[in-house]
């Protein structure tokens, strides 16, 4: 056997026709066309629904800086969190923040280096919203520890009496973990985004765009001798990420992990976390991309491929998060541990019920698996109620993990249940708030879509594309390492 | 030092390619013809270019590991520093020796990915020489499609083998248009 057999060329050329790509970019769209339809989204005038959805995603915005203000002034009293449930919402909201940010990593950086081209289109507003997760989640520790004034504490400095931090704490290394993160998204973030300031710079009409996009291109120029570092810099910042957004929610899991309240203290943990952090991201993902993509007309760049494999890597991590589920309780029921039994019997139909049979059930486990039939994963209105689902499942799942843990433990002469405040509520409320606002300053004012790495998608970009038969190939021979 | 009878200092000479597959031919050649201080610009990376122009590897790789293991280093200093010299924290009389190393682990990977980051975040603006907002190349007005859809060769002055006349031969060659003296000033 010696190659594919001479006869019938027509049929492999037809065979390859068939497996060939679908393409990235729809309606062979060019370069100028890329640029402009993107671009033109922060240049033009703002729409009258932009304002509208504004003032009411920073009014919300702003009524939860005020409960953060009311609680730091007052004290963690006006939270519902008492003892045994010592945290609550707050945690909740850090945990659930912090895990939608890592489907925007695993975009930018894993992605990358499996070579994934379609990340190109979605990888840009997928950081940007890595970003304002984050900011979201660290407000919560921060505001958690009661003396807001004393969060400096968690600094690696002696405090005032000359006492070190604990760095063997899960809790010291969570400091870590989330400042690293936060910092590393954005040295990544801005490195992928100089080349499309530049190009907003060049299209400028006015001086003062002209100045502050032209500053912040560093002086971008398109030069080969600048892209070969600059790819080397991008790769690096993709492997070091990739490491990173595991060791991230390995590090919350942690948090839990090494205490001994049953259902926290389990070994599954920190891989457990990380699916369930991407299932929750790429919900996300979807949630502010399909009505961006309908908005903008962006749909011949986040196409529905795009929009199939999202929902493929919902229904894969989604699955990891269900099976994760099930294991433990069957842990639960094979250790033979009273409390462990107990407290998972407890999770089912303990005060907190509902929220198990609505949110890790239905939402977590039974919506995503729609996506196994390829009907769903194209109908863009059963993708959009999938990922809502998940989105509310996953803050379930973590609520479910923390209050539920906490409000049945060893003494059942400690057992309360755990109802929120309105400050509670109205601080959660508010970083949703937050975080919208965030992401529609970032549609108005940079460009949602990496544009210098869509166009390496198209088959234009590839140097070897559709040469016109007169021209002379180069008689220099080709190097390759 | 080439002047223009206008007497600008001359900075390079320059041509538009159509298309990148046309680029990447042309970078070829003038590899080929031995000229040294040269640069493409395109909107993307296109792939096979660093081979077509003759470049090797970026280096930039060995600074981000010199930056990785000083943050290894100062992760090692920043922990066992406070936790087993200056102020070893007794949580029921656990111990504090070197042997509780693992629970370091995780800020010592942390501090290497966060120094790795600034390494590689700063190395390639500093081996770009960026950022330098005024450049030859941004005097040719129809430049600024290189962000867009342009396809730029520019051949310096500085280099050895530059003439006007050979310059202006080798672009038209390779297929290069609008052809063009770029200004330093």
């Amino acid at each position: 056997m010696d190659g594919a057999p001479a006869a019938a060329p027509e049929r492999v050329k037809e065979a390859e026709r068939q497996i060939a790509h679908v393409p990235l970019v729809l309606n062979r769209r060019n370069f100028s066309w890329l640029t402009e339809r993107i671009s033109e989204v922060v240049e033009q005038p703002a729409p009258r629904w932009w304002w509208v959805a504004f003032t009411i995603t920073a009014s919300t915005a702003t009524f939860g800086l005020f409960c953060i203000g009311y609680q730091i002034s007052t004290g963690v009293g006006t939270w519902g969190n008492q003892i045994p449930v010592g945290w609550a919402w707050d945690i909740t909201n850090f945990v659930f923040w912090i895990g939608i940010g890592h489907a925007g990593t695993l975009i930018s950086a894993i992605l990358y280096l499996l070579r994934q081209k379609w990340r190109t289109s979605i990888n840009r507003s997928a950081e940007a919203m890595t970003l304002f997760a984050v900011i979201c989640a660290a407000i919560f520790p921060g505001i958690h520890v009661g003396r807001f004034w004393m969060a400096w504490y968690m600094a690696p400095i002696p405090n005032n009496w000359g006492i070190w931090q604990n760095f063997r704490s899960a809790l010291m290394w969570d400091v870590f973990a989330v400042s690293t993160y936060f910092t590393v998204s954005v040295l990544f973030w801005y490195t992928g985004l100089v080349p499309d300031l530049a190009t907003l710079r060049d299209r400028a009409t006015t001086k003062i765009r002209k100045f502050l996009f032209g500053f912040f291109a560093l002086g971008w120029r398109g030069a080969n001798r600048h892209w070969r570092h600059y790819e080397m810099a991008y790769l690096l910042l993709a492997g070091i990420s990739t490491p990173l957004v595991l060791s991230v929610h390995s590090v919350v899991s942690f948090d839990f992990a090494t205490t001994v309240i049953p259902t926290w203290h389990t070994t599954i943990f920190p891989p457990y976390f990380v699916a369930g952090a991407i299932f929750g991201g790429f919900a996300m993902v979807l949630t502010l991309l399909l009505p961006a993509r309908a908005i903008f007309k962006l749909q011949d760049v986040i196409t529905p491929q795009h929009i199939d494999k999202m929902a493929k890597i919902i229904l894969l991590t989604g699955s990891f998060v269900a099976y994760a589920y099930t294991m433990e309780f069957f842990v639960a029921w094979y250790s033979g541990n009273s409390f462990e039994r107990f407290a998972f019997w407890n999770r089912v139909f303990g005060p907190y019920w509902w929220y198990w049979w609505l949110g890790m059930l239905f939402c977590n486990c039974l919506s995503p698996q729609l996506f196994w039939f390829r009907w769903c994963r194209r109908n863009i209105l059963v993708v959009f109620f999938v990922a809502m689902c998940v989105n509310a499942g996953m803050w379930f799942e973590r609520f479910i993990i923390i209050a539920g843990g906490l409000a049945r433990d060893f003494l059942p002469s400690s057992w309360r249940v755990y109802h929120p405040t309105w400050v509670d509520i109205w601080t959660y409320i508010g970083t949703l708030g937050i975080f919208t606002s965030l992401f529609l300053l970032f549609i108005r004012f940079l460009p949602m879509i990496a544009m210098s790495e869509v166009k390496t998608a198209i088959p234009e970009a590839d140097p070897h594309y559709d040469l016109p038969p007169d021209s002379v190939r180069s008689p220099g021979k080709e190097r390759t390492r | 030092m080439i002047k223009t009878p206008y007497g600008h200092t001359v900075y390079a000479m320059a041509a538009e390619y159509p298309s990148a597959a046309a680029l990447y031919e042309a970078a070829k050649r003038v590899r080929d013809a031995g000229f040294r201080r040269w640069d493409v610009y395109s909107p993307f990376p296109i792939h096979g270019m660093d081979d077509a122009m003759g470049l090797g590897k970026s280096w930039l790789s060995g600074w981000v590991l010199f930056g990785g293991i000083s943050g290894l280093l100062t992760a090692a200093v920043v922990e066992f520093g406070p936790s087993s010299i200056l102020y070893p924290v007794d949580v029921n009389g656990k111990p504090t020796n070197f042997f509780t190393v693992p629970a370091f682990f995780p800020i010592m990977f942390e501090l290497t990915v966060l120094f790795a980051a600034f390494t590689a975040f700063f190395a390639w603006q500093i081996m770009n020489r960026l950022p330098r907002w005024n450049h030859p190349m941004f005097n040719w007005e129809r430049f600024s499609r290189v962000t867009n859809d342009g396809f730029f060769l520019a051949i310096e002055a500085r280099d050895p083998r530059f003439t006007e006349d050979s310059v202006r031969e080798l672009l038209e060659q390779t297929g290069g248009q609008h052809i063009t003296i770029v200004h330093e000033d």
